[in-house]
C-alpha cells in the first residue's frame, strides 16, 4: 500500500481517454486529459454540460473503465483489475456525493450513512452508531433517525456528505453537490464538506458548474469538449 | 446488508403488501388444490381402510381397483388358508345390484357379502342397529350418508319431501326384498354408489348367478410374520394377487389415478397457480427492482460487490415468500376447516406445504432470477448520470 503524506499525489491521470459507443455511433468524451490530484486538496471540475467532467471522475473513481491513456489512484492502476477487486477497493477507498444524492428513500438518514460501512462488513447496529456520530459532525445529530423525505434538500445533501466520508475514505468524489440547491444552502453546504472533509490524507473533486461556489476550490480544473483546458490556483489553495 | 434489504423491501409497504398477497394467492391456489387432490386421492382407499380387520387382500391376478369385478373359483378360500403364516382367511363378495327403494325409485348400489360366521370385513362404526343384527333374515346395514341422500325414500306415495331410509324399511336388492337392520358410518369415498353390506350366502342368494362368485379374500397374518412375505407367499403358491391394505391402496390409487386423468386436471390448477405465483411475484419483483435501481447502482458503486447485491435481494424474495406461504398455508388451513363438513374432499397431508413450499421458493427464485439479471448487468456509473 502507499504511504500518504500531505501533498501527495492522489490522482494521476495521463492522455485520459475515454470513447462511448463504436464507429458512426462512437462518442469522444474524454480526449486526452492531463490531471494530477494532490492529498489535502479540493479540486473542482468545472465546465459546460457534456464536457466529460462525469466521465472523467467515473474513471477516476474506478467505476469506469478508461479507452485508453492512464489514470493512477494513490499509485494504483485500478482500471487494470476486475470488476471484484475494483468494488472492494472502491469500498474501502472512495466517498460519493451523487448529484442525485441516491438515498435510500425506505432508510433512516444514520442507516443511510451506515451503508457504506456495512457494505465493508460493520454489524448493523455498529455502524448505526457510527452513522449517528458522523451526523453529529455535520449536525445532523437530531435527524437521525428521519427518513429522506423528512428533511430539506440542504439536510438531505449533508447526509449523503456523511455517508460518503463516514468510512474515512481517501478519495472523495462529489457530483454536482449544490446543484439542487439555493445559493445560500450550496455555499453552506460545501463550507461543510470543506470543513469536515479536508484532511492531509484525502483528496476532494468535486464536478460543478456553480460558479457561485468557486471561490471554495483549491485548484480549478477548467474542461470542455473532453479536455481539460486550463488550471487554476485560487486563493485558497493549500497546494505546498 | 440483509437487514438493509429487508428494510428497502418493508418500507415500500404498498408494493411489499401486494407481492405478499400475490405469493399468497399463489400458495393458496398450490395448496388448496393439491389438498383437494390428495383428499381425492385418500377417498380413492376409504374402503380398504374402512375394512381394517384385514391385514392381507387376496383377489384375482387381473383385478385393478376396488371396483373392479374379477372373480375367483370358491376353492382360492381354502388354497389361500393353506399358507404358512395365515391365521385366518375369510370370503368376501362385492358387485353392483339395482336397487328399488319402497317409493319406486331405483339406483344402483354396490352389495357387499360378508363372511357369513364371522362378519369379519364389517364397517368399523355402526350408527344405529348392530353389526349381528345382520344375521337377522334378509337383512341388510346401509351407510348413514346414504340413507340421508340416495337411499331416502318419499315419505308418502307422490310426495316429493323425502325421509332417511331408517331401521325396519325395506328395499329390493336385485328384486329381492331385504329389511334394513342397521345403519353404519364409513369413510366418504370416491366412488358415489351406495354401499350395502349383508352377508355373504345372502348376497350370493340374490346375486346374478355367475360360474364364479367370490372376489375377495381378507386374511390374516399369524403374529411374527412379515406381510409382505406372506402376502409374496400366497402369490406364488396360488396365482392369485395378494396385497397388504396398503399395497391394494396404491394399486387402486395408481388405477384411478391413471384411468381418470384428475392428475392432470389437477396438475394443470396447481401449474397454473405456479405461473400466476410467477407473473405476479416476478412483474412486482421486477419493478421493485427497477424502482430501486439507482440505490442498488449507488451501492455497487460504493463497493458493493454482485455477490452482496444476490443475498440482499435473494434475502427480499425469500422473506416475501415465507410471508406470503405463511398467509396462503393459512388461508388453505383455515378453508379446510370451513369446509370440513361439507363433500369437498380435503385433505391437508404435511406433504401439501412441503410441496406448496418448495413450488413458492421456486416460483420466487425464478422471479427474482428474471430482475436480479437487472442488478448485476448494472454498471456503477450510472449513478453519476443525472
Amino acid at each position: 500500500m502507499t504511504n500518504i503524506v500531505a501533498g501527495a499525489l492522489a490522482v494521476n491521470c495521463r492522455g485520459l481517454t475515454k470513447q462511448y459507443g463504436q464507429g458512426d455511433n462512437a462518442v469522444q468524451a474524454l480526449r486526452g486529459i492531463d490531471l494530477q490530484v494532490r492529498t489535502g486538496e479540493m479540486t473542482y471540475l468545472v465546465g459546460p454540460s457534456g464536457c466529460g467532467k462525469t466521465t472523467l471522475i467515473s474513471v477516476i473513481a474506478g467505476t469506469l473503465d478508461r479507452s485508453g491513456g492512464s489514470c493512477e489512484v494513490f499509485g494504483e492502476d485500478v482500471a487494470s483489475w476486475g470488476e471484484r477487486k475494483r468494488a472492494a477497493w472502491r469500498g474501502r477507498n472512495v466517498g460519493f456525493v451523487f448529484q442525485a444524492l441516491n438515498l435510500v428513500p425506505t432508510l433512516t438518514a444514520a442507516e443511510n450513512v451506515a451503508v457504506p460501512l456495512m457494505i465493508l462488513g460493520e454489524g448493523h447496529d455498529k455502524a448505526v452508531r457510527r452513522a449517528e456520530q458522523m451526523l453529529e459532525r455535520v449536525d445532523l445529530g437530531a435527524r437521525t433517525r428521519s427518513l429522506p423525505a423528512q428533511l430539506s434538500g440542504g439536510q438531505q445533501q449533508r447526509v449523503a456528505i456523511a455517508r460518503a466520508l463516514v468510512h474515512d475514505p481517501r478519495l472523495v468524489v462529489c457530483d454536482e453537490p449544490t446543484s439542487a440547491l439555493d445559493h445560500d444552502t450550496g455555499q453552506r453546504v460545501m463550507e461543510l464538506l470543506r470543513v469536515v472533509a479536508a484532511s492531509d490524507e484525502r483528496a476532494l473533486i468535486v464536478v460543478t458548474h456553480d460558479a457561485r461556489i468557486f471561490s471554495l476550490a483549491d485548484r480549478i480544473a477548467h474542461m470542455d469538449d473532453g479536455r481539460v483546458e486550463r488550471i487554476e490556483s485560487t486563493p485558497t489553495s493549500r497546494q505546498p | 446488508m440483509i437487514r438493509i434489504a429487508l428494510r428497502m423491501l418493508l418500507g415500500d409497504k404498498l408494493k411489499y403488501a401486494g407481492l405478499v398477497a400475490g405469493l399468497a394467492f399463489a400458495t393458496l391456489l398450490i395448496t388448496q388444490q393439491g389438498s383437494i387432490f390428495a383428499g381425492f386421492v385418500l377417498r380413492t382407499g376409504a374402503w380398504i381402510r374402512d375394512t381394517g380387520q384385514a391385514d392381507l387382500w387376496i383377489m384375482d391376478e387381473q383385478v385393478e381397483f376396488t371396483e373392479d369385478r374379477k372373480t375367483m373359483l370358491d376353492s382360492s378360500l381354502l388354497r389361500v388358508r393353506g399358507v404358512e403364516g395365515v391365521e385366518w382367511a375369510v370370503p368376501m363378495y362385492k358387485a353392483y345390484m339395482p336397487c328399488r327403494l319402497a317409493d319406486g325409485r331405483r339406483v344402483i348400489a354396490r352389495v357387499i357379502g360378508l363372511d357369513d360366521a364371522t362378519l369379519l370385513g364389517a364397517p368399523p362404526i355402526m350408527e344405529s342397529g348392530t353389526l349381528a343384527a345382520l344375521r337377522q333374515d334378509r337383512g341388510i346395514l346401509v351407510d348413514f350418508g346414504d340413507a340421508q341422500d340416495e337411499l331416502a325414500v318419499s315419505v308418502a306415495r307422490g310426495s316429493s319431501e323425502r325421509r332417511p331410509l331408517a331401521i325396519g324399511d325395506r328395499v329390493d336388492l336385485n328384486d329381492h326384498e331385504m329389511v334394513v337392520v342397521g345403519r353404519y358410518q364409513r369413510t366418504a369415498e370416491f366412488f358415489w354408489d351406495p354401499l350395502i353390506y349383508t352377508t355373504y350366502s345372502r348376497a350370493l342368494a340374490i346375486a346374478p348367478p355367475e360360474r364364479r362368485m367370490l372376489n375377495f379374500v381378507l386374511a390374516r397374518v399369524k403374529p411374527g410374520y412379515d406381510h409382505e412375505a406372506v402376502a409374496t407367499q400366497i402369490s406364488s403358491l396360488t396365482g392369485l394377487q395378494a396385497y397388504t391394505a396398503e399395497g391394494f391402496e396404491e394399486r387402486s390409487m395408481d388405477f384411478i389415478l391413471r384411468k381418470t386423468g384428475i392428475l392432470a386436471n389437477f396438475g394443470i390448477t396447481i401449474a397454473l397457480g405456479f405461473v400466476i405465483g410467477v407473473l405476479i411475484s416476478g412483474q412486482l419483483l421486477y419493478n421493485f427492482i427497477l424502482d430501486n435501481q439507482r440505490s442498488f447502482a449507488a451501492m455497487k458503486a460504493m463497493g458493493a460487490s454482485n455477490f452482496l447485491l444476490l443475498r440482499m435481494v435473494a434475502a427480499q424474495v425469500m422473506f416475501a415468500a415465507c410471508v406470503g406461504f405463511g398467509i396462503g398455508v393459512g388461508l388453505t388451513a383455515l378453508s379446510g376447516r370451513v369446509l370440513a363438513g361439507s363433500e369437498l374432499a380435503f385433505n391437508m397431508a404435511w406433504q401439501v406445504p412441503v410441496f406448496g413450499g418448495v413450488a413458492i421458493v421456486i416460483c420466487c427464485l425464478f422471479a427474482a432470477l428474471l430482475s436480479i439479471s437487472r442488478v448485476l448487468r448494472l454498471e456503477p456509473a450510472v449513478v453519476f448520470k443525472g
